[in-house]
Protein backbone atom coordinates (compact mmCIF):
# COMPACT_ATOMS: atom_id res chain seq x y z
CA UNK A 1 0.00 0.00 0.00
CA UNK A 2 1.18 3.20 -0.80
CA UNK A 3 1.05 6.28 1.14
CA UNK A 4 -1.96 7.87 -0.60
CA UNK A 5 -4.24 4.46 -0.39
CA UNK A 6 -2.76 4.19 3.51
CA UNK A 7 -3.92 7.57 4.58
CA UNK A 8 -7.40 7.47 2.72
CA UNK A 9 -8.07 4.26 4.01
CA UNK A 10 -6.98 5.72 7.54
CA UNK A 11 -8.81 8.49 7.53
CA UNK A 12 -12.14 6.72 6.50
CA UNK A 13 -11.43 4.24 9.30
CA UNK A 14 -10.78 6.48 11.90
CA UNK A 15 -13.97 8.70 10.76
CA UNK A 16 -15.94 5.98 11.23
CA UNK A 17 -14.52 5.11 14.75
CA UNK A 18 -15.08 8.41 15.57
CA UNK A 19 -18.49 8.75 14.60
CA UNK A 20 -19.88 5.74 15.84
CA UNK A 21 -17.82 6.12 19.62
CA UNK A 22 -19.43 9.69 19.47
CA UNK A 23 -22.95 8.58 18.61
CA UNK A 24 -22.86 5.61 21.16
CA UNK A 25 -21.06 7.12 24.31
CA UNK A 26 -18.73 4.54 24.49
CA UNK A 27 -15.65 6.38 22.48
CA UNK A 28 -13.84 6.12 19.33
CA UNK A 29 -10.52 5.67 21.24
CA UNK A 30 -11.25 1.66 21.94
CA UNK A 31 -11.78 0.86 18.44
CA UNK A 32 -8.67 2.91 17.19
CA UNK A 33 -5.78 0.25 18.07
CA UNK A 34 -7.49 -3.07 17.31
CA UNK A 35 -8.63 -1.19 13.78
CA UNK A 36 -4.88 -0.20 13.13
CA UNK A 37 -3.00 -3.31 14.52
CA UNK A 38 -5.59 -6.11 13.48
CA UNK A 39 -6.61 -4.56 10.17
CA UNK A 40 -4.04 -2.23 9.03
CA UNK A 41 -0.96 -4.57 10.33
CA UNK A 42 0.38 -1.34 12.09
CA UNK A 43 2.70 -2.01 15.03
CA UNK A 44 0.85 -1.78 18.60
CA UNK A 45 3.17 0.77 19.55
CA UNK A 46 2.68 3.83 16.69
CA UNK A 47 -1.15 2.55 17.13
CA UNK A 48 -1.29 3.83 20.95
CA UNK A 49 0.66 6.66 19.76
CA UNK A 50 -1.95 7.50 17.25
CA UNK A 51 -4.84 6.51 19.14
CA UNK A 52 -3.94 8.30 22.27
CA UNK A 53 -3.46 11.83 20.12
CA UNK A 54 -6.58 11.38 18.92
CA UNK A 55 -7.94 10.95 22.11
CA UNK A 56 -6.39 14.31 23.15
CA UNK A 57 -8.17 15.50 20.36
CA UNK A 58 -11.63 14.55 20.88
CA UNK A 59 -11.83 14.87 24.64
CA UNK A 60 -10.72 18.68 24.12
CA UNK A 61 -13.07 19.38 21.32
CA UNK A 62 -16.26 17.68 23.14
CA UNK A 63 -14.88 19.14 26.82
CA UNK A 64 -15.32 22.75 25.00
CA UNK A 65 -18.82 22.89 24.95
CA UNK A 66 -19.68 20.80 28.42
CA UNK A 67 -17.67 22.87 30.24
CA UNK A 68 -19.91 25.96 29.11
CA UNK A 69 -22.91 24.65 29.55
CA UNK A 70 -21.62 24.27 33.45
CA UNK A 71 -22.15 20.56 34.28
CA UNK A 72 -18.55 20.04 34.37
CA UNK A 73 -17.25 20.11 37.86
CA UNK A 74 -13.50 22.08 37.66
CA UNK A 75 -12.46 21.57 41.36
CA UNK A 76 -13.20 17.55 41.05
CA UNK A 77 -11.46 17.50 37.54
CA UNK A 78 -8.10 19.21 38.81
CA UNK A 79 -8.14 16.95 42.24
CA UNK A 80 -8.21 13.76 40.51
CA UNK A 81 -6.08 14.68 37.73
CA UNK A 82 -3.47 14.05 40.11
CA UNK A 83 -4.04 10.60 40.48
CA UNK A 84 -4.89 9.93 36.80
CA UNK A 85 -1.70 11.77 35.73
CA UNK A 86 0.69 10.39 38.13
CA UNK A 87 -1.22 6.91 37.10
CA UNK A 88 -0.41 8.08 32.97
CA UNK A 89 2.95 8.29 33.67
CA UNK A 90 3.33 5.50 34.89
CA UNK A 91 1.46 3.61 32.22
CA UNK A 92 3.29 5.54 29.75
CA UNK A 93 6.62 3.76 31.16
CA UNK A 94 5.25 0.16 31.62
CA UNK A 95 4.12 0.81 28.17
CA UNK A 96 7.85 0.51 26.99
CA UNK A 97 8.93 -2.41 28.68
CA UNK A 98 5.46 -4.98 29.04
CA UNK A 99 6.09 -7.30 25.63
CA UNK A 100 3.67 -6.23 22.93
CA UNK A 101 1.40 -9.49 23.39
CA UNK A 102 0.68 -8.54 26.58
CA UNK A 103 0.06 -5.26 26.12
CA UNK A 104 -2.33 -6.91 23.21
CA UNK A 105 -4.19 -9.26 25.98
CA UNK A 106 -4.72 -6.47 28.39
CA UNK A 107 -6.33 -4.47 25.35
CA UNK A 108 -8.61 -7.25 24.54
CA UNK A 109 -9.53 -7.92 28.14
CA UNK A 110 -10.56 -3.56 28.54
CA UNK A 111 -12.49 -3.75 25.49
CA UNK A 112 -14.63 -6.60 26.49
CA UNK A 113 -14.94 -4.75 30.26
CA UNK A 114 -16.12 -1.77 28.18
CA UNK A 115 -18.57 -3.40 26.69
CA UNK A 116 -20.12 -5.27 29.53
CA UNK A 117 -20.15 -1.84 31.27
CA UNK A 118 -21.96 -0.52 28.43
CA UNK A 119 -24.64 -3.32 28.34
CA UNK A 120 -25.29 -2.73 32.06
CA UNK A 121 -28.72 -1.02 33.25
CA UNK A 122 -27.38 2.23 34.92
CA UNK A 123 -28.45 2.12 38.35
CA UNK A 124 -30.59 5.12 39.67
CA UNK A 125 -28.74 7.60 42.17
CA UNK A 126 -30.19 8.47 45.38
CA UNK A 127 -29.74 11.86 45.60
CA UNK A 128 -29.85 14.83 48.94
CA UNK A 129 -26.53 12.30 50.11
CA UNK A 130 -25.17 13.97 53.24
CA UNK A 131 -22.49 16.29 52.69
CA UNK A 132 -19.11 13.92 53.27
CA UNK A 133 -16.34 15.89 55.64
CA UNK A 134 -13.33 14.97 53.23
CA UNK A 135 -15.18 16.25 50.22
CA UNK A 136 -16.40 19.11 52.04
CA UNK A 137 -13.22 20.25 53.42
CA UNK A 138 -12.19 19.97 49.85
CA UNK A 139 -15.09 22.05 48.34
CA UNK A 140 -15.95 19.64 45.65
CA UNK A 141 -20.13 19.50 46.50
CA UNK A 142 -21.60 21.58 43.60
CA UNK A 143 -24.43 22.02 41.63
CA UNK A 144 -25.25 22.07 37.58
CA UNK A 145 -28.34 23.02 35.64
CA UNK A 146 -31.29 19.99 36.26
CA UNK A 147 -34.08 19.33 33.45
CA UNK A 148 -36.77 20.90 35.67
CA UNK A 149 -34.87 24.37 35.61
CA UNK A 150 -32.84 25.74 38.41
CA UNK A 151 -29.82 24.43 39.99
CA UNK A 152 -29.45 20.99 41.65
CA UNK A 153 -26.75 20.64 44.48
CA UNK A 154 -25.14 17.55 45.25
CA UNK A 155 -22.79 16.11 47.63
CA UNK A 156 -19.63 14.28 46.85
CA UNK A 157 -18.69 10.61 48.46
CA UNK A 158 -15.94 8.47 49.37
CA UNK A 159 -13.21 10.88 47.73
CA UNK A 160 -10.12 7.76 48.37
CA UNK A 161 -11.47 5.51 46.33
CA UNK A 162 -12.18 7.62 43.82
CA UNK A 163 -8.84 8.96 43.66
CA UNK A 164 -7.60 5.24 43.70
CA UNK A 165 -9.85 4.34 40.91
CA UNK A 166 -8.24 7.16 38.73
CA UNK A 167 -4.85 6.15 39.62
CA UNK A 168 -5.58 3.18 37.90
CA UNK A 169 -7.60 4.67 34.88
CA UNK A 170 -4.77 7.04 34.89
CA UNK A 171 -2.23 3.60 34.29
CA UNK A 172 -4.44 2.38 31.75
CA UNK A 173 -4.88 5.45 29.59
CA UNK A 174 -0.85 5.77 29.55
CA UNK A 175 -0.45 1.79 29.24
CA UNK A 176 -2.79 1.37 26.37
CA UNK A 177 -3.53 4.97 24.70
CA UNK A 178 -6.75 5.10 25.21
CA UNK A 179 -8.84 7.86 27.35
CA UNK A 180 -10.18 5.06 29.72
CA UNK A 181 -13.44 7.22 30.33
CA UNK A 182 -15.60 3.91 30.80
CA UNK A 183 -13.05 3.49 34.66
CA UNK A 184 -13.47 7.39 35.18
CA UNK A 185 -17.23 7.52 34.98
CA UNK A 186 -17.04 4.55 37.10
CA UNK A 187 -14.77 6.29 39.94
CA UNK A 188 -17.22 9.32 39.52
CA UNK A 189 -20.33 7.56 39.57
CA UNK A 190 -19.95 4.39 41.59
CA UNK A 191 -17.52 5.54 44.56
CA UNK A 192 -18.08 9.20 44.12
CA UNK A 193 -22.23 9.07 43.93
CA UNK A 194 -21.71 12.06 41.21
CA UNK A 195 -25.07 13.00 38.86
CA UNK A 196 -24.57 10.82 35.74
CA UNK A 197 -24.48 14.24 33.98
CA UNK A 198 -21.80 15.68 36.04
CA UNK A 199 -19.67 12.39 36.05
CA UNK A 200 -19.40 11.85 32.57
CA UNK A 201 -18.78 15.33 31.43
CA UNK A 202 -16.26 15.83 33.84
CA UNK A 203 -14.55 12.59 32.96
CA UNK A 204 -14.55 13.81 29.43
CA UNK A 205 -12.85 17.00 30.74
CA UNK A 206 -10.13 15.09 32.58
CA UNK A 207 -9.08 13.11 29.54
CA UNK A 208 -7.24 15.36 27.70
CA UNK A 209 -4.87 15.79 30.98
CA UNK A 210 -4.25 12.36 31.63
CA UNK A 211 -3.90 11.54 27.98
CA UNK A 212 -1.29 14.72 27.38
CA UNK A 213 0.77 13.33 30.70
CA UNK A 214 1.47 10.55 29.35
CA UNK A 215 1.65 11.98 25.09
CA UNK A 216 4.88 13.80 26.31
CA UNK A 217 6.59 9.92 26.67
CA UNK A 218 5.09 8.86 23.82
CA UNK A 219 6.82 11.34 22.04
CA UNK A 220 10.24 11.28 23.47
CA UNK A 221 9.80 7.37 22.55
CA UNK A 222 9.29 8.30 19.07
CA UNK A 223 5.56 6.25 19.28
CA UNK A 224 3.93 9.41 17.82
CA UNK A 225 4.57 8.48 13.65
CA UNK A 226 3.03 11.18 11.69
CA UNK A 227 2.42 9.17 8.60
CA UNK A 228 -0.15 7.59 11.43
CA UNK A 229 -1.21 9.89 13.73
CA UNK A 230 -2.05 12.46 10.73
CA UNK A 231 -4.98 10.87 9.23
CA UNK A 232 -6.19 9.07 12.91
CA UNK A 233 -6.20 12.37 14.50
CA UNK A 234 -8.24 14.60 11.50
CA UNK A 235 -10.49 11.59 10.51
CA UNK A 236 -11.54 11.08 14.42
CA UNK A 237 -11.71 14.63 15.21
CA UNK A 238 -14.38 14.65 12.34
CA UNK A 239 -15.71 12.13 12.98
CA UNK A 240 -17.04 12.56 16.57
CA UNK A 241 -17.81 16.81 15.95
CA UNK A 242 -20.39 15.18 13.34
CA UNK A 243 -21.48 12.37 15.68
CA UNK A 244 -21.96 15.06 18.60
CA UNK A 245 -24.00 16.99 16.18
CA UNK A 246 -26.25 14.61 15.08
CA UNK A 247 -26.70 12.42 18.17
CA UNK A 248 -29.66 14.82 19.27
CA UNK A 249 -31.92 13.41 16.19
CA UNK A 250 -30.65 9.84 15.86
CA UNK A 251 -31.92 7.19 18.64
CA UNK A 252 -29.22 5.06 19.22
CA UNK A 253 -30.43 2.01 20.82
CA UNK A 254 -29.72 -0.36 18.24
CA UNK A 255 -26.66 1.18 17.54
CA UNK A 256 -24.73 0.72 20.63
CA UNK A 257 -26.25 -3.03 20.63
CA UNK A 258 -24.26 -3.62 17.12
CA UNK A 259 -20.91 -1.33 18.68
CA UNK A 260 -20.63 -3.22 21.74
CA UNK A 261 -20.90 -6.27 19.39
CA UNK A 262 -18.43 -5.11 17.38
CA UNK A 263 -16.29 -4.12 20.64
CA UNK A 264 -16.91 -7.63 22.28
CA UNK A 265 -15.26 -9.46 18.69
CA UNK A 266 -12.34 -7.19 18.50
CA UNK A 267 -11.67 -7.67 22.01
CA UNK A 268 -11.58 -11.59 21.25
CA UNK A 269 -9.43 -11.03 18.47
CA UNK A 270 -7.05 -8.73 20.75
CA UNK A 271 -6.60 -11.66 22.85
CA UNK A 272 -6.21 -14.40 20.17
CA UNK A 273 -3.74 -12.37 18.42
CA UNK A 274 -1.92 -11.64 21.89
CA UNK A 275 -1.90 -15.09 22.84
CA UNK A 276 -0.93 -16.60 19.57
CA UNK A 277 1.91 -13.98 19.07
CA UNK A 278 0.17 -12.71 16.19
CA UNK A 279 0.65 -9.12 17.14
CA UNK B 1 -22.06 33.55 45.37
CA UNK B 2 -18.64 35.44 43.86
CA UNK B 3 -16.90 32.21 43.94
CA UNK B 4 -19.94 31.21 41.75
CA UNK B 5 -19.64 33.71 39.28
CA UNK B 6 -15.76 33.46 39.14
CA UNK B 7 -15.53 29.28 38.95
CA UNK B 8 -18.03 29.71 36.22
CA UNK B 9 -15.35 32.32 34.44
CA UNK B 10 -12.83 30.16 34.48
CA UNK B 11 -15.17 27.43 32.66
CA UNK B 12 -15.54 29.96 29.75
CA UNK B 13 -12.18 30.55 29.15
CA UNK B 14 -11.26 27.00 29.51
CA UNK B 15 -13.78 26.40 27.15
CA UNK B 16 -12.76 28.76 24.22
CA UNK B 17 -9.00 27.14 25.27
CA UNK B 18 -9.99 23.98 24.70
CA UNK B 19 -11.64 25.05 21.33
CA UNK B 20 -9.11 27.10 19.96
CA UNK B 21 -6.54 24.70 20.41
CA UNK B 22 -8.00 21.55 18.94
CA UNK B 23 -8.55 24.12 15.67
CA UNK B 24 -5.33 26.00 15.20
CA UNK B 25 -3.52 22.15 15.83
CA UNK B 26 -5.93 20.11 13.49
CA UNK B 27 -5.26 23.21 10.67
CA UNK B 28 -1.57 23.06 11.46
CA UNK B 29 -1.91 19.00 10.90
CA UNK B 30 -3.74 18.76 7.86
CA UNK B 31 -1.61 21.55 6.29
CA UNK B 32 1.12 19.38 7.14
CA UNK B 33 -0.69 16.41 5.57
CA UNK B 34 -1.15 17.93 2.19
CA UNK B 35 2.67 18.75 2.10
CA UNK B 36 2.98 15.14 3.15
CA UNK B 37 1.01 13.56 0.50
CA UNK B 38 2.56 15.78 -2.38
CA UNK B 39 6.30 14.72 -1.36
CA UNK B 40 5.79 11.41 -0.32
CA UNK B 41 2.39 9.80 -2.26
CA UNK B 42 4.08 6.77 -3.75
CA UNK B 43 6.29 5.56 -1.21
CA UNK B 44 5.72 2.26 0.65
CA UNK B 45 6.03 3.15 4.52
CA UNK B 46 6.31 -0.57 6.44
CA UNK B 47 4.68 0.40 9.66
CA UNK B 48 4.42 -3.55 10.80
CA UNK B 49 7.88 -3.11 12.45
CA UNK B 50 8.48 -0.60 15.49
CA UNK B 51 11.65 1.72 15.07
CA UNK B 52 11.04 4.55 16.51
CA UNK B 53 10.95 7.90 15.38
CA UNK B 54 14.10 9.67 14.16
CA UNK B 55 15.20 11.67 16.52
CA UNK B 56 14.82 15.23 15.34
CA UNK B 57 10.81 14.00 15.38
CA UNK B 58 10.95 13.38 19.26
CA UNK B 59 11.69 16.40 20.89
CA UNK B 60 10.52 20.31 20.47
CA UNK B 61 13.79 21.68 19.33
CA UNK B 62 14.07 19.10 16.03
CA UNK B 63 10.46 19.49 15.35
CA UNK B 64 10.67 23.04 15.68
CA UNK B 65 14.01 23.84 13.25
CA UNK B 66 12.11 21.08 10.85
CA UNK B 67 8.80 23.08 10.63
CA UNK B 68 10.84 26.09 9.94
CA UNK B 69 12.23 24.47 7.05
CA UNK B 70 9.01 23.07 5.97
CA UNK B 71 9.33 19.30 6.62
CA UNK B 72 6.12 17.69 5.96
CA UNK B 73 6.38 15.36 8.86
CA UNK B 74 8.07 17.71 11.61
CA UNK B 75 4.69 20.28 10.51
CA UNK B 76 2.48 17.32 11.53
CA UNK B 77 4.61 16.59 14.85
CA UNK B 78 4.62 20.55 15.05
CA UNK B 79 0.41 20.37 15.07
CA UNK B 80 0.34 17.46 17.41
CA UNK B 81 2.75 19.04 19.63
CA UNK B 82 0.11 21.63 19.87
CA UNK B 83 -2.70 19.64 20.30
CA UNK B 84 -1.18 18.22 23.41
CA UNK B 85 -0.34 21.58 24.71
CA UNK B 86 -3.80 22.59 24.43
CA UNK B 87 -5.20 20.38 28.13
CA UNK B 88 -1.35 22.11 29.26
CA UNK B 89 -2.20 25.33 28.59
CA UNK B 90 -5.76 24.43 29.96
CA UNK B 91 -4.07 23.55 33.43
CA UNK B 92 -1.95 27.08 33.90
CA UNK B 93 -5.25 28.95 33.28
CA UNK B 94 -6.76 26.84 35.84
CA UNK B 95 -3.93 27.69 38.16
CA UNK B 96 -4.63 31.41 37.61
CA UNK B 97 -7.89 30.96 38.09
CA UNK B 98 -7.64 29.49 41.03
CA UNK B 99 -4.65 32.21 42.25
CA UNK B 100 -7.39 34.63 41.48
CA UNK B 101 -9.67 33.49 43.91
CA UNK B 102 -7.16 32.85 46.64
CA UNK B 103 -7.82 29.49 46.56
CA UNK B 104 -4.21 28.10 47.67
CA UNK B 105 -5.76 24.62 48.14
CA UNK B 106 -6.69 24.62 44.50
CA UNK B 107 -3.40 26.44 43.12
CA UNK B 108 -1.45 23.85 44.89
CA UNK B 109 -3.11 20.55 43.46
CA UNK B 110 -3.56 21.81 39.79
CA UNK B 111 0.28 23.13 40.41
CA UNK B 112 0.92 19.43 40.75
CA UNK B 113 -0.91 18.56 37.51
CA UNK B 114 1.27 21.05 35.91
CA UNK B 115 4.65 19.61 37.18
CA UNK B 116 3.57 16.30 35.94
CA UNK B 117 2.88 17.42 32.54
CA UNK B 118 5.84 19.24 32.43
CA UNK B 119 8.02 16.65 33.37
CA UNK B 120 5.82 14.09 31.15
CA UNK B 121 6.92 17.00 28.08
CA UNK B 122 10.64 18.10 28.89
CA UNK B 123 11.82 15.50 31.96
CA UNK B 124 11.07 12.00 30.49
CA UNK B 125 13.76 12.27 27.18
CA UNK B 126 16.44 11.54 29.51
CA UNK B 127 15.43 8.91 32.12
CA UNK B 128 16.17 5.94 29.26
Amino acid sequence: MNVVELTVLLVLGSFTAGLLGSLTGLGGGVVLVPLLTIFFKVDIRYAIGASLVSVIATSSGAAAAYVKEGFSNIRIGMFLEIATTLGALCGAFLSTVVPTRVLAIIFGLVLLYSAYLSRKPRTRRERDLPPDPLATRLKMNGSFPSEEGGERHYNVQNVPAGFSIMFGAGALSGLLGIGSGAVKVLAMDQAMKLPFKVSTTTSNFMIGVTAAASAGIYLNRGYIEPGIAMPVMLGVLYGSLLGARILMRADTKVLRLLFSLVIVALGAQMIYAGITGNI
Amino acid sequence: MLRNWSDRKIEEIVGDILRAGVTVSAVVVFAGGLLYLKGSAWTHPDYRVFHGEPSDLRALGGIWHGALALDARAIIQLGLLLLIATPVLRVMVAILGFAAERDRMYVIFTSIVMTILLYSLFGSGSAF
